[in-house]
């Protein structure tokens, strides 16, 4: 890493904090509309765009899914063999590995809104990419580590237990996956200024998704893998 | 969202926005813009909520009709002793999708259909907030509804009730693909469920025309909201439960399999989360619905508006609380049914609230008994009839006893179809010439309303004898032997409850005879005038039916009740409040619309929702058949996305065809 980056990241960093006030008014009153002004119809009565409370409402419905499969897991994570059970198979110091680079990719999203947000394209692009990176790197080590357990004989219904496992973390997975595509494809759509609307907007919309599913994970690996079974 | 220019004629002067030159389109080869007015196009690709709303009303009324007819099978098959009309799997399968399709495919979708119509009517908007997600909803839903009524001809629906009782609903017990489509099916829904009510909070939050606070918002949009904010948090917990049965029916995981160590609450815990707020989702609607009629009939603003909004919010968010009284039966221990029964005799309270509202509305009101009027009162009979017998299964010994007779089924029509139902109906018939421009005849519509209100009672009355009497639910034949003697025979009240559900129909067969008779190319129903009730809410300071673009100018609102306020003067002194007439209906339109804003957006339609609602049951079916079926309606749900994600905001001239070109766009467009 060049040290021109280090001083760029905590200069963006800086510039976050800064911004943060600006970033509510310039997004939030005019929601991307060319047309407001002319028009003066496009305001909204809360003074937050339509599309940021749409992302809120469905993060906030997404809780109760993850709350229901969490509650699933936390139901089922003592009902299986003697042998394959959380305390033989977790390789925490792996995982927290993997878990710091899903929460670092937090950070780089951070500085891709900011640098969205000074209409700064070029970083804005490097820094989803990263975000997209590091996604991937978490997503790789989900990978292996399933692959792990079932050599070590974990299968998706060898017990209530490795169910529930699977199904919260891959839920978890897909979302990442998902979230992963709408980074590339925000690159592309940025690349070719086909983003209908505001683009610092649409970029923060990913980042808030991002957000939520890192903060899912947090809260996954404190139950699943650090509260001993 | 995607907006484009539509140019009203402007009165002279002050041209206040210019449009924007047309560019050639510089697309990505994504599909052109629909620009149909007129025929299928116009309603398959159209964003106008008003349309959307009407397609959800039309197919919800084919859904009701469906199940409607299901329900009349079942009471055949129970007409008299050891029925013979159906056999028991065929039972199984008909009171299953009875209830599933009255439901999620009629209740729901009704509701929904009101809530697309008239919530940015009534908060002054043009549109929802996001219309392209509107369009997905509607077709979601149809699809979904579609594919879960595929399963009659691929092998048998689904058998396992409408709460689908885990373990009892995996392979072993239920070994047809039903549940599977069942669970699809459903998940198909609310996904539908789950846009529509972002997409609805979003417009009440943000949308509302200036000067409309949220206690000034018309009552209907408030409980409607509350059903959104229900259905939000909801819809979640069902999928969760529907994903785990998928992955024990489909992948062999054992989630409900005891015999692996399953819980085999885990099913209803999460069932009765969803199923419980469900309940409200279905009576809310219509309660807003009576609510907005009850004071137009009665000439009186509605008695005690923030009770009945907050008992709205109080039942929604105090409908979390209460699911385990749908297991009082199933062991869960002294505390626990202690605590939901004490919460569920809570839960009357602000239902309560709200019949007195409603009674102390009519209080001393000047009443008319229109058709609209007569089911809003019947909504408030029958329900509190269904609202009392609900007390009895709060009370959990008591409810011990009726856990799975037929005292429950009466209970729960008396509410769904007392309340939610018949609030629906005064809605059809209040809001028929808004939506229609024309009245409906009020003279068959009391025959339609008396006729119903007979049949329910008849078919739904007797079944409290019956469930007392100890008769279960959902068996297929009942026998002489064990019918018990005189009053309480069950072969007279079951046979009582097979005519009632014959009267029943015929009412429902009255009401669409009546939308006929009203729209049959020779009829002589004139058109409506623009306030036929005398209404008080900003849904009606427009024409009627409504422009494409709702209000020739957004309208500024100063109080609860804006349209009765511009129509009427108080004269009294001091507290003593006396209206008097100073404008008509008409002339407060016409006001309007002299005063017309130049320059409106509308938002342009799309073929993409249409597209990605397709691909939902394609993968549906792959999931039951074939992988590859998954892949493909992942390919085409994925290219869908692209392409609406990539649409641009604006129609562009070269989105026409002909394209269209300098002065002549903005006629084009306004076609759109």
């Amino acid at each position: 890493m060049s040290e021109s980056l280090i001083t760029d990241t905590v200069k963006d960093a800086v510039e976050i904090v800064k911004d943060h006030a600006n970033d509510v008014h310039e997004h939030d009153v005019h929601a991307g509309d060319d047309h407001s002004a002319v028009h003066g119809g496009h305001h909204t009565s809360l003074g937050l765009s339509n599309t940021k409370l749409a992302m809120w409402l469905f993060l906030g419905s997404e809780c109760l899914l993850f709350g229901g499969l969490i509650s699933t897991y936390m139901l089922y994570r003592n009902r299986h063999s003697e042998n394959l059970g959380p305390d033989q198979l977790w390789d925490i110091p792996f995982t927290s590995a993997t878990s710091f680079v899903l929460l670092t990719s937090s950070l780089t999203m951070v500085l891709a809104v900011s640098a969205a947000n000074r209409k700064d394209l070029r970083n804005t692009k490097i820094y989803l990419g990263v975000t997209a990176l590091l996604g991937g790197l978490f997503l790789a080590g989900q990978i292996y580590e399933f692959t792990v357990f079932y050599r070590e004989g974990l299968g998706f219904t060898t017990s209530l237990f490795s169910s529930s496992f699977f199904t919260l973390t891959g839920f978890h997975g897909v979302h990442v996956s998902i979230g992963i595509i709408m980074l590339v494809a925000m690159i592309a759509m940025l690349s070719k200024e086909k983003v209908s609307g505001d683009d610092a907007e649409a970029v923060e919309m990913v980042g808030l998704y991002w957000h939520f599913v890192d903060v899912v994970w947090i809260i996954i690996f404190t139950l699943v893998y650090l509260i001993p079974a | 969202m995607a907006i484009i220019e539509r140019p009203i004629e402007a009165p002279e002067t002050t041209n206040r926005g210019t449009l924007p030159e047309p560019k050639a389109s510089t697309n990505y080869g994504y599909l052109r813009r629909p620009v149909e007015t007129t025929g299928w196009r116009s309603w398959a690709f159209t964003v106008d909520h008003k349309k959307i709303g009407i397609m959800y009303g039309a197919v919800a009324m084919f859904f009701f009709i469906l199940g409607g007819l299901e329900a009349a099978l079942i009471r055949l098959q129970l007409a008299g002793p050891d029925g013979t009309i159906l056999s028991a799997d065929k039972y199984n399968q008909m009171f299953t999708m009875h209830a599933t399709t009255m439901v999620f495919l009629f209740v729901m979708p009704m509701a929904a259909a009101f809530a697309n119509y008239f919530i940015p009517l009534q908060i002054g908007a043009r549109d929802v907030a996001f219309p392209r997600l509107n369009a997905l909803s509607l077709w979601v839903f149809v699809f979904g509804g579609v594919f879960l009524n595929t399963s009659w001809f691929l092998g048998g629906a689904a058998d396992g009730g409408w709460f689908m009782y885990a373990p009892n609903s995996s392979v072993p017990f239920s070994p047809t693909n039903g549940v599977d489509f069942w669970g699809l099916g459903l998940q198909i829904t609310g996904i539908a469920s789950l846009v529509g009510a972002i997409n609805l909070i979003v417009t009440v939050l943000n949308m509302r025309a200036p000067g409309m606070s949220m206690m000034k918002m018309p009552i209907f949009t408030w409980m409607a909201f509350v059903v959104q904010m229900l259905l939000l948090f909801a819809i979640p917990v069902i999928t969760v439960a529907l994903f785990l049965l998928m992955f024990q029916r489909s992948f062999g995981a054992q989630f409900f399999s005891v015999e692996a160590g399953a819980d085999p609450l885990l099913w209803q815990h999460l069932f009765w989360i969803f199923g419980h707020p469900e309940v409200y989702i279905l009576v809310l609607p219509s309660f807003g619905i009576i609510s907005e009629v009850l004071p137009v009939f009665s000439k009186k603003p509605l008695f005690g508006y923030p009770f009945v909004v907050f008992s709205g919010a109080a039942i929604g968010f105090v409908g979390w609380g209460v699911w385990a009284h749908h297991m009082f039966a199933s062991g869960l221990g002294p505390v626990s049914v202690a605590v939901f029964s004490v919460a569920t005799m809570a839960i009357a309270v602000p239902t309560g609230v709200k019949i007195i509202n409603w009674t102390l509305t009519l209080w001393g009101g000047k009443l008319t008994f229109t058709t609209a009027m007569l089911f809003a009162v019947g909504l408030i009979v029958q329900f509190t009839i269904g609202g009392l017998s609900g007390v009895t299964h709060a009370v959990a010994p008591s409810d011990t006893q009726q856990t799975d007779t037929y005292y429950i089924v009466a209970h729960f029509h008396y509410v769904i179809f007392g309340g939610a139902v018949l609030g629906l109906f005064s809605g059809f018939y209040y809001w028929w010439p808004k939506v229609f421009g024309k009245l409906l005849s009020e003279s068959l519509g009391k025959w339609n309303f008396w006729l119903m209100i007979a049949g329910m009672n008849l078919t739904f009355g007797p079944m409290h004898i019956i469930g007392l009497q100890g008769q279960p639910r959902r068996m297929y034949r009942w026998t002489e032997f064990r019918a018990g003697e005189g009053f309480f025979n069950l072969g007279f009240w079951n046979l009582v409850a097979t005519i009632g559900t014959f009267i029943l129909g015929v009412g429902i067969l009255l009401f669409l005879i009546n939308i006929w008779i009203t729209h049959r190319p020779s009829s002589k129903t004139p058109p409506a005038p623009a306030d036929p009730w005398d209404a008080r809410s900003l849904e009606w300071i427009t024409s009627s039916p409504p422009k494409e673009y709702n209000f020739a100018r957004t309208p500024q609102v100063s109080q609860l009740d804006e349209f009765f306020h511009r129509k009427y003067e108080d004269v009294g002194e001091g507290d003593k409040h006396e209206y008097v007439q100073k404008m008509s209906g008409e002339e407060v339109i016409q006001f309007e619309e002299d005063n017309a804003d130049p320059n409106i957006h509308l938002p342009a339609p799309s073929y993409w929702p249409m597209v990605l609602a397709f691909a939902l049951p394609v993968m549906a079916y792959g999931v039951i058949y074939n992988t590859l079926l998954i892949v493909a309606g992942g390919a085409i749900a994925t290219m869908a996305m692209f392409g609406w994600a990539l649409e641009p905001a604006d129609a562009e001239a070269s989105d026409f065809d002909p394209p269209v070109e300098g002065g002549a766009t903005s006629k084009e467009l306004s076609n759109v």
